[in-house]
């Protein structure tokens, strides 16, 4: 659990964080969502202290993060970036194996620990642990970026527009790995990012802020149904809220009992897929499919339009 | 500069060794610029010891030049010595544009004749190019690595160490190459002070009025020169192309 209290961030007269409080929960994905100036890199990297508050404090699981030399801290939480960051002048596995060298760590477990995170990460060992960064696309260098952060199996992650450079469909299966691995490993990660669907699709908890102060922290389904603020509402969306709301629930949420000779849907699809997959072939009802291909129950258009109305 | 083929070079090596192995074979090339029956090789002392001489000497100060340049550099971008940039640029200015023989003049009184005035004159006309590419070397780091470098846990020690000062190796060396190449030609003058060197024989042809000392003097020099120059630039390449950091 990451507490930040009262964090404030000053730059002669510019105030870029300005008193924001909250409490960060453990396993889970938190967003913190704005537009470009509005302090949430700041926020984020005070949180290792990258930048070093001006008022205010952080404890993580209780302590306070100034009770140690900052870069003991930041050895335990990792740290991915925009443009991954990588070492130019150092190979895959010297680049993940970053972090366990800092820590001293055994010749053998670090190799080990590498492997492990390149086979995580879909990058066979033997064909990339030798490449060198520029070798790779931007895909897989983005990657490396995040096992060499997850490598000494921090507890806290905390990423700054991890795929901001990366193209739509590379993005679309960067955040489904991530969300693989938050499960995976149970880290706390902390993303901060500028665009609202990463937001949706990862953040459990998501903070949208600007001007310094975040301006509502909540789950995303509450953001969109009670935003506490115009700003919120704007950056929410009004025209196409319905259409999100029905992304934050899977097919396998909504399921009703029985069965249906409507087309399959796998459980772990939105329900805004579902509902295009039934509009696109004309059908009334879907038969909802688990990973194992048993059947788990059925959705019909009405119930899944239910679920896109604020309860 | 493209690297000259490799052929030429090898060529170049070759008339080299065996110019300072028998500089005797040479001597039907050199007579026709001889007179009076003069000598047509250098005959009051081996070449190969003054030609090794005169690169021990070069090495010795690039030595130097570099521990204190990159030191320097190192110090200078640093947040907490970025006042002392001025200062030590101006230093360092200073030992490039005072003449190498005004340097020899002073040095001489103070530490006497010999090998020492030349080491001190060669160390400050070698300073510039090392200390400035390593200035640019270190700031040209980019700096999503370097806060990636931080963001990882690295105190300012190992980031120096492991990130920036491997990323400006490239620049740094090309400094020392610079500096060594311009420094062969430049330690020639030490022999007007006493220290071995291709300057004696230099010195020689000019006392005695012959052409013939003159030109192995230069050429061995500009070959020595040019050979340092190559070897270094293959080194780093060999250094760096697995990596391409430059």
């Amino acid at each position: 659990m990451i507490t930040v209290e009262h964090l404030s961030k000053q730059y002669g007269a510019a105030t870029v964080v300005d008193d924001v409080s909250m409490a960060i929960e453990r396993n889970s994905i938190t967003v913190i969502v704005g537009t470009s100036g509005s302090g949430k890199s700041t926020l984020l990297r005070m949180i290792n202290r990258l930048v070093e508050p001006t008022s205010g404090r952080v404890l993580i699981d209780g302590n306070d993060t100034t009770s140690e030399p900052a870069y003991l801290l930041r050895r335990r939480i990792g740290y991915a970036i925009q443009g991954h960051g990588l070492f130019p002048h150092r190979t895959v596995a010297e680049n993940i194996a970053t972090v366990p060298r800092l820590l001293g760590w055994q010749a053998g477990r670090i190799r080990a620990r590498v492997d492990e995170l390149l086979e995580v990460f879909q990058l066979a060992p033997g064909e990339f642990a030798e490449k060198f960064p520029h070798q790779l696309s931007g895909g897989q260098q983005q990657r490396v970026g995040v096992a060499r952060a997850l490598a000494a199996e921090p507890a806290v992650l905390l990423m700054d527009e991890p795929f901001g450079a990366l193209d739509p469909i590379i993005r679309a299966k960067a955040q489904d790995d991530l969300l693989d691995i938050q499960r995976r490993f149970g880290t706390t990660i902390v993303l901060v990012t500028h665009d609202m669907d990463e937001a949706f699709r990862l953040g459990d908890h998501v903070a949208v802020m600007s001007h310094g102060r975040v301006l509502q922290y909540d789950r995303p389904a509450v953001l969109l149904t009670h935003p506490a603020d115009p700003f919120v509402a704007r950056m929410t969306g009004s025209a196409d809220r319905a259409m999100r709301l029905l992304s934050l629930t899977t097919a396998g949420e909504a399921a009703l009992p029985g069965s249906s000779d409507g087309p399959a849907i796998a459980a772990s699809a939105s329900l805004r897929d579902a509902l295009s997959d039934l509009l696109w072939q004309g059908a009334e009802s879907a038969a909802v499919v688990a990973p194992d291909g048993t059947a788990c129950g059925r959705l019909t258009l009405a119930a899944i339009l239910a679920h896109g109305r604020p309860s | 500069m493209p690297a000259a083929p490799a052929l030429l070079r090898f060529a170049a090596l070759a008339l080299l060794v065996a110019f300072l192995l028998t500089p005797q074979s040479f001597a039907p090339l050199f007579a026709p610029l001889t007179q009076y029956g003069a000598p047509p090789i250098y005959d009051q002392g081996d070449l190969l010891t003054l030609a090794l001489a005169q690169l021990g000497t070069v090495c010795c100060a690039a030595a130097a030049s570099t521990l204190v340049a990159v030191g320097l550099g190192i110090l200078v971008t640093r947040a907490s010595g970025a006042q002392f940039l001025p200062l030590s640029r101006t230093l360092v200015n200073i030992g490039q544009t005072f003449p190498p023989v005004a340097v020899l003049a002073v040095a001489v009184p103070l530490v006497g004749f010999g090998e020492r005035p030349t080491l001190i004159a060669l160390f400050a006309y070698g300073l510039l190019p090392i200390f400035e590419n390593t200035i640019s070397g270190l700031r040209s780091c980019p700096p999503v690595v370097l806060g990636a470098a931080s963001g990882m846990g690295m105190n300012a020690r190992q980031r120096l160490i492991s990130v920036e000062l491997p990323l400006a190796m490239p620049l740094i060396l090309e400094g020392i190459r610079l500096s060594l190449v311009i420094n062969v030609g430049t330690a020639t003058i030490g022999s007007t002070v006493g220290a071995k060197g291709l300057g004696e024989v230099i010195i020689a042809g000019l006392l005695s009025n012959n052409v013939a000392f003159i030109l192995q003097g230069g050429l061995v020099t500009g070959l020595m020169a040019i050979l340092l120059y190559e070897a270094m630039a293959a080194f780093e390449q060999r250094l760096f192309r697995a990596a391409r950091i430059e």
